[in-house]
């Protein structure tokens, strides 16, 4: 089974191959418009195999908070870092 | 370095980029559009049976010119009441704590209720400093007084909002510090204070959601008065 040749630009990110990867960010769209579009397409992927589906559990808004939890304590852990073992708070 | 129980309000920031802007973005993330479909999913069937519950309830005393606020107020309590819920999930920011918010979203809002007020009925607007029955002789002193607490109004829905939330917070940090020291000491007494800290937490829940409540409630009357 040949596949037809594609441009590597358009691939998919687990298409491309190690060797081709910078090519592939080199050729990506970094306008804003591009961004947005990007956002947009991972939250509507997100947003229909998660959320969208017919006996949507609480599953997919809780993944949504657990990686909300988990980018919050990236942000802060300059400032609780200090926390650790303190003796006097 | 000295910290202090307050640092968990301050704006933590990473490489310049405040982390309120994540919390801000992130109660529209929760809240899906409307899609044009009869039978939408379980996240949208509740959230349009929320809103439209909400939005009947809350208009139920106002005139129809006020009905125009329905989608400003909906929103508004949509809004706090996600900041408010998401601001007790571990390690996350609550911009409701934050004085200089809760006053922006007051102000302007009590504002155009008195402005709209002044503008359609000015005599009508006027009349609410003065209360039906009241003795001749105290007419100065009451129309002062009304004064005053008109112009307390938007200050009293901003700092009830930050400080509800602000001393719910402190609460459970200073519980929960009490708590895991005690741990090691007198383990007992360290069972007890988990218990109260079950306890808070559970309030904080309901204060959230109230407090949300009491704010778009109160500029509902505020409208109810003046449109």
């Amino acid at each position: 089974m040949a596949d037809r040749p594609v441009p590597i630009v358009e691939k998919r990110l687990m298409d491309v191959k190690l060797g081709e990867l910078g090519t592939w960010i080199g050729g990506r769209d970094f306008t804003p418009n591009g961004i947005i579009a990007s956002i947009r397409r991972g939250h509507d992927r997100y947003y229909n195999k998660y959320i969208n589906v017919k006996k949507g559990g609480i599953g997919g808004v809780a993944m949504l908070l657990a990686g909300y939890i988990a980018i919050s304590y990236l942000w802060e852990y300059d400032h609780i870092k200090h926390d650790r073992w303190r003796k006097y708070h | 370095m000295m910290t202090s129980f307050f640092d968990q309000f301050m704006s933590p920031s990473l490489l310049g980029i405040p982390l309120m802007a994540l919390a801000f973005v992130l109660p529209w993330l929760l809240f899906p559009s409307p899609a044009p479909r009869w039978l939408t999913n379980r996240l949208l069937t509740l959230q349009g049976w929320f809103i439209n519950r909400f939005t009947s309830q809350l208009l139920l005393p106002v005139n129809v010119g006020g009905h125009k606020w329905a989608l400003i107020l909906a929103s508004l309590m949509l809004f706090l009441i996600s900041l408010n819920m998401l601001g007790l999930l571990p390690y996350t920011f609550t911009p409701t704590t934050q004085l200089s918010l809760n006053m922006g979203l007051a102000v302007p809002l009590w504002l155009g209720t008195v402005l709209i007020g002044l503008r359609n009925q000015p005599t009508a607007a006027l009349g609410h400093l003065l209360p039906e029955g009241t003795p001749v002789p105290l007419i100065p002193v009451l129309i002062i007084i009304e004064t005053i607490s008109l112009f307390i109004r938007p200050l009293a829905l901003g700092v009830r909002l930050t400080a509800n939330l602000t001393a719910g917070h402190l609460l459970m940090q200073l519980i929960a510090t009490a708590a895991f020291v005690l741990l090691p000491l007198m383990p007992a007494v360290a069972i007890t204070t988990s218990v109260i800290l079950l306890l808070l937490t559970i309030l904080e829940v309901a204060v959230a959601m109230i407090q949300a409540y009491v704010f778009v409630l109160l500029l509902s009357l505020y409208l109810q008065e003046n449109v």
